[in-house]
């Protein structure tokens, strides 16, 4: 029998191993924004699950406006990156310190 | 078999290949592996939602996820050239400080859902059937009703998205002539062009049928 319980706790370790991605991919800033949309599809089994065991649409909605947002985020993100690339020539975060003080 | 515990079975098998491709997305050293891994993750995911009943988000997570967004980086991923050797050095130096940090905060969470989920309470029927309507349908009726503002904000963020990102893309080549429309349109005859009245007069031929050319040799 499947319970709301495990769809939380799949949840939980999602986040988890997005955070670990977070602090062990410091150099990769592809890596980090694919840990990003990780952290996103955790939060939103959470959502779904939630939604399916209160029997309520706001959660199912929520994780349709999270999926745009996600969606524009990753456009206007790799956007970024491909400017940052074209300009430095490296995504390498070390070598992106021209703002240190 | 029982269908419920099919349904367990299930539930387990896509949850492990799901936290299996979301280790490596982020331990895996070749970027274009790492978002293969994470379309699988989000595969699997979606599968688990289609346990869920949700039938809409599970086919728009492939459709948008998998076929659009997962695309997108892997263009990326494969445009850029990335120094794969540079971009793993940090690896071991980081792992222990993140893998203690994802194992407390792990501890954490299953320690408060473990106090919160003493009272087990499975699932129950599906609310979209309980509503007499398929789960499109049921999603469909709050978004265009009671959602209908924030569906229209999507819109515009995915308009703002896009028009974003080709801004930010977008470059200038230096050197390169462009022609500014604005400017052709407004451009005024007069600035052009100056006509001159003068008589029409033949101008005399001097001796030997030399022209004007013979007289401004020196």
């Amino acid at each position: 029998m499947i319970s709301l319980a495990h769809y939380v706790v799949l949840g939980a370790v999602l986040f988890c191993i997005a955070v670990a991605g977070l602090f062990i991919n410091r150099k990769n800033v592809i890596v980090l924004l694919m840990s990003i949309e990780l952290m996103l599809l955790a939060v939103n089994m959470n959502f779904v699950a939630f939604s399916r065991f209160l029997g309520d649409v706001s959660g199912q909605v929520f994780v349709f406006f999270i999926l745009t947002v996600a969606a524009a985020e990753a456009a206007v993100g790799l956007a970024i990156l491909v400017l940052l690339f074209r300009t430095r020539s490296t995504i390498n975060i070390a070598d992106i310190d021209s703002m240190k003080g | 078999m029982n269908p419920q515990t099919l349904q367990l079975i299930c539930f387990y098998a896509f949850s492990i290949v799901t936290v299996a491709a979301a280790l490596s997305v982020i331990t895996l050293k070749n970027t274009v592996h790492a978002v293969l891994a994470l379309v699988l993750t989000f595969f699997s995911a979606a599968c688990l939602w289609m346990l869920l009943d949700a039938e809409f988000l599970a086919l728009a997570l492939v459709v948008v996820y998998v076929g659009a967004v997962m695309v997108l980086f892997l263009f990326v991923v494969m445009m850029l050239d990335i120094d794969l050797e540079k971009m793993h050095e940090g690896f071991v130096k980081f792992l222990p400080v993140g893998v203690i940090v994802a194992i407390v905060m792990l501890v954490e969470m299953i320690g408060l859902i473990g106090v919160r989920a003493m009272h087990v309470r499975d699932l129950g029927a599906d609310p979209a059937a309980a509503a007499g309507m398929s789960n499109t349908a049921w999603l469909g009726q709050a978004l265009y009703t009671k959602f209908l503002l924030p569906f229209e904000v999507a819109a515009l963020v995915l308009t703002v998205g896009l028009v974003a990102a080709v801004a930010l893309t977008l470059r200038e080549r230096r050197g390169a002539r462009y022609e500014s429309a604005s400017r052709q349109v407004r451009v005024d005859p007069r600035d052009r062009v100056r006509i001159v009245k003068m008589d029409a007069v033949r101008p005399t031929p001097t001796a030997a049928g030399e022209g004007t050319a013979g007289e401004s040799k020196p």
